[in-house]
């Protein structure tokens, strides 16, 4: 339920329903049972222009627009102004989105195409093309998870906005911070049921928390401190430039050691992809030296990096990871078919790999009907396993992790940690990408941040706390003296 | 959408090390040309010889003009060092977005110094042989717009082939047994409409991959062709296969035009339509609603969807608009052209047409442009006999094939399809 | 960003023609399933076909009265249909009477359509696995016929140049020319593909007419054409050279038919029990994902690009050095076509490439048996694989048809394509 001019925050963990619902609300996707109440009346969305037309805009978590049309193209697309015979009316359009875009201070550039401008941006013409089908209610769903800290701050201000010029708005996140900061009232979801409702001023941090995992939550994995070795990955003056040519990852130099775990973070699309595409020879390297196991592997190609002892559990699992058409016991030897035991000179040996599949699936717990299951029918966190439990058999010496958790169940990222700390223990390195501050913080011996494609540390894993991480993800620098203008990469 | 763009500022439109790399290549091909020109139709020509290309044709109403008197050698160093000057600029800062129209131009003069060199010591209709070009490039044109009329809206047409089959032999037939072209034509579009609705069902519907449907279509086609021909045509020649073809029909004034005059205004009806047609898609896809919501849905089928747009209802109208026009191209085969249908007698155009529109960088003005290369080499064929040409006619036959491969190996640059070409859209 | 839910169940690619061709060949669908859906598919498309018979005949239209037409209507369909059949497999009767004669040239004439339908299918099972091959590794494969012809070409000139060495070296030299040259055929479009990221299917499409017209060149050229004619066709294959068949009893079936069964069961062999054929199903399946893992994407795209061309040049060298004897133009009628419809319908698995190529190449002996006898016209065996091809593309369809209901895994919605770039 939602008042007019009030901000309710929907808080559940991933998979707690909370986009499911509000793609139900939008008419995208169809409810099984049950009824949707607008002004009190039940109403029925068979497509988004239902929900258009009784005044519901929503701003989607990866957003519906097109790269290669203007902004204003986006903004009007199927309320398009229009002149006799059906043809557009451009100069109209273009006054009309910069009038709204200024009214609720959210400047855009009418004539700007969509894919050349920022996440923050895009997001702004999101919200306008929902202002400009006059939306009473307006649904943001994660619209934090790809904002710097400034762009989320920005936001929240033109929620505040928003509500005072009488709009609704549904804000859906995971974030207790932003949920207590904005939300005129909190609806939290577990498991695609709502498990309490309340004020921001009723509940404290930790209560909501708790009601949102449905028991307390575990900080940090139990570990020994590290006893770091030798140095086993070394990057040097690493530089690579992403598809559109630009500098992805910029002069970056540091160490990883053997029995140490240092995590990465940072905001999504900060070089962290293209840093561990380039370690694996998956993207070409600009300049550097990246040397992994005692090997020079700046120009290796996957298959020579992931021979010479480097395991890596890829950021796209289901693009990356695996092959969803193979069998979970093909799956499991995706990267060593082609050695012995698998195989025998050009013959595979399918004993082998069942005998082998049928341990790892035991010894991983993964759970499938059977090795000869198709590996794209399992669950996100059974697909996962089958990664790690491939990745972590291997005899390494480097393991190499980007957002290995991200999207799955509390059990499984349990699991998955210990193994990554067992992993150290025996005298593996493991560097770990991720962007859940909790993950960098629970794993980190020493923690790095990138930003714009430039790294801050590693530096010890108490060195500071999680707000000045926090404050680094979004560019600003702990390290250099303010006199000096900053070490970001402007 | 995955955003993979950088978090801060506008994203500037940097020079990739893809775009360097053609750039080079593209100016290495110029520069290549250049030598080709020179080396090969000039080099081992005696300085005194000419070619005279005539420019009028007998038979049309235009203005008459001189002919154009040529000599080969120079003609071929001079042209030789314009490309070689294209190349050069090419190589060192590159023509920019201007760089396919360069291309076009680079090409233009070769054919050219070829001619010259092909037509020494002789005459050749220069405007005859254009006028063919347009003719065998209507067919190519007209079936290129049936593709991006398909793609534009995210679904691949591969039966454009088959739609031309059956058109052709639908027109062919309608036409014979009424006298009626304009009945045939309409038979004709409506025959290669069934088949796009057809492709639209099992694509959209049932989810097939479009590009095996569009190939079991084409199968379907040519067997349902061939098998109707030996049953009907073939048994009555006389009242289902003998259609009177499309007489041109030159229009007052732009026909009396010099040289422009026979090549576009005194042609048949079909290449009026694909004039027109032109015009109309090329407006109607980027200056109306209908081809912004169409562009919408073949790039983003789901956002489309979340402004109210029916992206299903949207491609099936579509689809079905590009078997209309792939059945036209099909019955200028016919009744634009021989009057007969013979079996197979598209004999690949339909996938030339494919390639036309890729090259042409899935716009109307652009296919058009590729088809008219396609064309001239397939209308060179008709004029080897006057020429002085000591190659095989069957290496000349292959020449758009040829160029086709080199078009979709790279040579006219990696243009963008429509983002969600090919992928069927589920909602949830 | 966090990850939305759907992607962690239904994998979405971007690639080229393999996910509904995985979903095709997929292997959960039981074998009864399968079965079901094809007979049906096969029974819809002989109906459809029977009502194209019946359209274009003018007798029927144009008959007196309604049981009239109804007559016609009926001979004609049993007449093409029993033509088609009797030339498949034999008319039951005369089967009999002639294996009870005792003269050993009249029973081997009551296996006479038999052996035309192995002389058929021996090539489609060759063109059917290049196509099959291809899906496997995620490539469609259009250039068979371009492959067959150079195949056929090659094969055709060693087997004319050679004279006089024994069959044990003419033979299988003609034949790895026939697979070499097809391989280049294949070879070129996966090369193209893997650096520049053409699409495979209008290469392959290009290279199929580049090498109708390479025929006519060649054929015009004094090494190929037979001395003495003006036509275009080539000298004669040396005997040594021929694929040995039973020519004695007035028989055409010839060996290339166990050589078709043979490289049917390398090709098993390839794609499941070796490692380049687990890179071949990986590449196929998920491109990048085998990339990750450190499998030679661009490698596995030439490598089976050529392989599939390679099969498909076997089928042209079946055809010149088992049927035909001599290149002369059109000799690959289709059959790199054809191949895809096997392909499809065997769901580019080898046993059921030769069960299909069984099923098409009856249909293909039928069909001249059925032109003969009833002038019905050989086109309309197209027809029908084109109609069966659909339908078993599209499960769906055959069961809201016949209101079969769909069972789990099977006809759920799959997501394709894309020109590949």
């Amino acid at each position: 339920m939602v008042e007019p001019g009030e901000v309710h925050v929907l808080l559940g963990e991933n998979g707690a329903g909370k986009s499911t619902l509000m793609n139900i609300l939008y008419g995208l996707y169809h409810p099984d049972e049950g009824e949707i109440l607008v002004n009190g009346k039940p109403v029925k969305f068979d497509s988004p222009s239902d929900a258009i037309a009784m005044g519901i805009g929503m701003v989607h978590q990866h957003f519906m627009l097109i790269p290669v049309f203007t902004v204003a193209e986006n903004v009007t697309l199927g309320l398009e102004l229009t002149r006799p015979l059906g043809f557009l009316d451009r100069r109209r359009a273009r006054k009309e989105v910069d009038q709204l875009g200024r009214e609720f201070g959210l400047p855009v550039d009418p004539d700007a195409l969509v894919e050349t401008l920022s996440v923050g941006a895009q997001q702004r013409v999101e919200i306008v093309k929902a202002l400009y089908r006059r939306a009473g209610v307006l649904i943001l769903d994660e619209p934090t998870a790809v904002l710097t800290p400034q762009e989320t701050d920005e936001l929240l201000g033109v929620m505040g906005s928003l509500k005072r010029a009488g709009r609704s708005l549904v804000f859906i996140t995971h974030k207790l911070k932003e949920a207590m900061q904005v939300a005129d009232r909190i609806t939290v979801l577990r498991g695609g049921r709502v498990v309490g409702s309340t004020l921001p001023g009723e509940s404290t941090e930790a209560e909501l928390a708790a009601m949102m995992v449905g028991r307390a939550i575990r900080l940090g994995v139990d570990r020994p401190p590290s006893k770091p070795g030798a140095v086993v990955l070394d990057v040097e003056g690493l530089t690579v430039r992403n598809a559109h040519g630009q500098v992805a990852v910029d002069d970056l130099s540091f160490q990883v050691r053997a029995g140490e775990i240092v995590t990465v973070a940072g905001v999504q699309g900060n070089g962290q992809t293209e840093l561990i595409r380039a370690i694996m020879g998956l993207d070409q390297v600009s300049s550097g030296r990246i040397t992994a196991a005692g090997r020079d592997v700046t120009t290796s190609s996957p298959r020579e990096t992931l021979a010479s002892g480097v395991g890596h559990v890829p950021e796209d699992r289901v693009r990356d990871g695996l092959v969803g058409d193979l069998s979970v016991a093909e799956n499991l030897v995706l990267d060593m078919y082609y050695m012995p035991p698998f195989a025998r000179g050009p013959m595979l040996q399918p004993d082998e790999i069942q005998r082998s599949a049928l341990q790892r699936i035991k010894e991983y717990d993964i759970r499938t009907p059977s090795p000869q299951t198709s590996v794209g029918t399992l669950s996100g966190g059974n697909q996962q396993r089958v990664i790690v439990a491939r990745e972590f058999s291997r005899p390494v010496s480097l393991m190499i992790a980007a957002q290995p958790t991200r999207g799955l169940d509390v059990g499984s990222i349990e699991y998955i940690h210990e193994r990554i700390v067992q992993l150290r223990d025996q005298g593996d390195a493991v560097l770990i990408v991720s962007s859940d501050l909790d993950e960098v913080f629970a794993l980190g011996d020493r923690i790095a941040v990138m930003f714009q494609g430039r790294m801050e540390g590693p530096f010890e894993s108490d060195a500071y706390t999680r707000e000045q991480v926090g404050l680094m993800m979004a560019g600003s620098s702990l390290e250099a003296a303010p006199a000096k203008g900053g070490g970001d990469s402007a | 959408m995955s955003v993979a763009a950088g978090v801060t500022g506008a994203v500037t439109l940097a020079v990739t090390r893809a775009e360097v790399i053609r750039r080079r290549t593209l100016g290495v091909f110029f520069l290549l040309v250049a030598a080709a020109i020179a080396v090969l139709f000039g080099l081992d020509v005696p300085g005194t010889t000419r070619a005279d290309f005539v420019l009028n044709l007998a038979s049309a109403q235009a203005i008459s003009v001189p002919d154009l008197v040529v000599p080969v050698q120079t003609t071929a160093f001079l042209l030789a060092a314009v490309s070689a000057f294209l190349g050069a600029v090419q190589v060192v800062r590159g023509f920019g977005r201007w760089s396919n129209v360069v291309l076009a131009l680079v090409i233009g003069l070769f054919i050219f110094s070829f001619l010259a060199w092909a037509a020494r010591d002789t005459s050749l209709s220069l405007v005859g042989m254009l006028q063919g070009t347009v003719v065998r490039a209507t067919p190519l044109t007209l079936g290129a717009f049936s593709g991006l009329l398909c793609e534009r809206s995210g679904v691949i047409n591969v039966a454009i082939e088959g739609q031309m089959l059956m058109g052709a032999f639908v027109a062919a037939m309608v036409t014979s047994a009424t006298s009626s072209a304009a009945l045939g034509m309409l038979a004709g579009m409506l025959a290669g409409g069934l088949i796009g609705l057809i492709l639209a069902v099992f694509a959209i519907r049932y989810l097939v991959d479009q590009i095996i449907v569009g190939v079991v279509l084409d199968l379907f086609c040519l067997g349902l062709t061939g098998f109707l021909y030996d049953r009907l045509m073939v048994p009555f020649q006389a009242t289902l296969n003998s259609a009177a073809v499309v007489r041109p029909l030159a229009i007052p004034l732009l026909s009396k035009i010099p040289i422009l005059g026979p090549i576009l205004f005194d042609q048949n009806v079909f290449v009026y339509l694909l004039l027109i047609l032109l015009a109309a898609i090329q407006v109607a896809l980027f200056q109306t609603r209908w081809g912004l919501r169409v562009r919408a849905v073949g790039e983003q089928p789901r956002a489309a969807d979340t402004a109210g747009i029916n992206v299903l209802r949207t491609r099936y109208i579509n689809v079905l608009l590009g078997g209309l026009v792939a059945g036209l191209a099909g019955s200028f085969f016919t009744i634009g052209a021989v009057g007969q249908f013979t079996k197979n007698m598209t004999s690949g155009r339909g996938f030339i047409s494919l390639a036309a529109m890729i090259s042409g960088g899935w716009t109307p003005i652009g296919s058009f442009g590729a088809s008219l290369v396609f064309g001239f080499a397939d209308a060179l064929q008709n004029f080897l006999s006057v020429l002085n040409v000591p190659i095989s006619s069957y290496f000349l036959l292959m020449a758009p094939y040829i160029a086709t491969i080199l078009v979709v190996a790279g040579v006219v640059g990696r243009v963008r399809p429509p983002a969600n070409d090919g992928k069927p859209y589920v909602k949830q | 960003m966090s990850e939305p839910t759907s992607t962690q169940q239904t994998p979405r690619r971007g690639v080229s023609a393999r996910d509904v061709i995985q979903r095709v060949i997929a292997p959960e669908s039981t074998t009864w399933n399968t079965v079901l859906i094809v007979a049906l598919a096969f029974f819809t498309a002989l109906v459809l076909s029977a009502i194209f018979i019946v359209g274009s005949d003018p007798n029927v239209i144009q008959a007196p009265d309604l049981p009239t037409g109804l007559n016609v209507a009926w001979l004609d369909i049993s007449g093409a249909y029993g033509g088609l059949l009797s030339g498949a497999l034999g008319n039951p009767s005369t089967f009999l009477s002639k294996v009870g004669s005792g003269n050993a040239k009249t029973v081997a004439s009551a296996f006479y359509p038999l052996s035309e339908t192995l002389v058929a299918a021996a090539p489609l099972v060759f063109t059917g696995l290049s196509v099959a091959l291809g899906f496997r590794a995620g490539l469609f494969n259009i250039g068979g016929e371009g492959q067959v012809i150079a195949g056929g070409l090659a094969a055709g000139f060693v087997g004319f140049s050679l004279h006089g060495l024994t069959g044990f070296v003419e033979l299988p030299l003609a034949l790895l020319a026939g697979f070499v040259a097809g391989a280049f055929w294949g070879f070129v479009p996966g090369l193209l593909k893997s650096r520049t990221g053409a699409h495979e299917v209008i290469t392959t499409i290009m290279l199929n007419y580049v090498a109708i017209y390479l025929t006519y060149y060649f054929l015009s050229t004094k090494v190929f054409q037979r001395p003495g004619r003006s036509d275009p066709i080539s000298k004669i294959v040396d005997s040594a050279a021929s694929l040995p068949s039973l020519e004695g009893v007035n028989l055409r079936v010839h060996a290339g038919v166990i050589l078709a069964v043979l490289v049917a069961i390398a090709v098993y062999f390839l794609l499941w029990r070796t490692t380049l054929g687990f890179e071949f199903r990986a590449v196929g399946a998920n491109p990048d994902a085998s990339r990750a893992a450190g499998i030679g994407v661009g490698r596995v795209v030439v490598l089976a690009m050529s392989l599939a061309g390679g099969l498909a040049g076997l089928a042209g060298a079946n055809i010149i050095l088992g049927v035909n004897y001599s290149v002369s133009p059109g000799f690959s009628s289709s059959l790199g076509f054809d191949g895809i419809t096997v392909a499809l319908l065997g769901r580019g698995n080898p046993a059921g490439v030769v069960a299909a190529a069984l099923l098409f190449g009856g249909l293909r002996a039928g069909a001249v048996q059925m032109q003969a006898a009833t002038s019905t016209p050989v086109d309309l065996v197209q027809v029908i694989e084109a109609l069966v091809i659909m339908f078993v593309a599209a499960p769906t369809l055959v069961r809201e048809i016949y209101h079969i209901r769909a069972q789990r895994g099977v006809g759920a919605p799959a997501v394709s394509t894309g020109w590949g770039s």
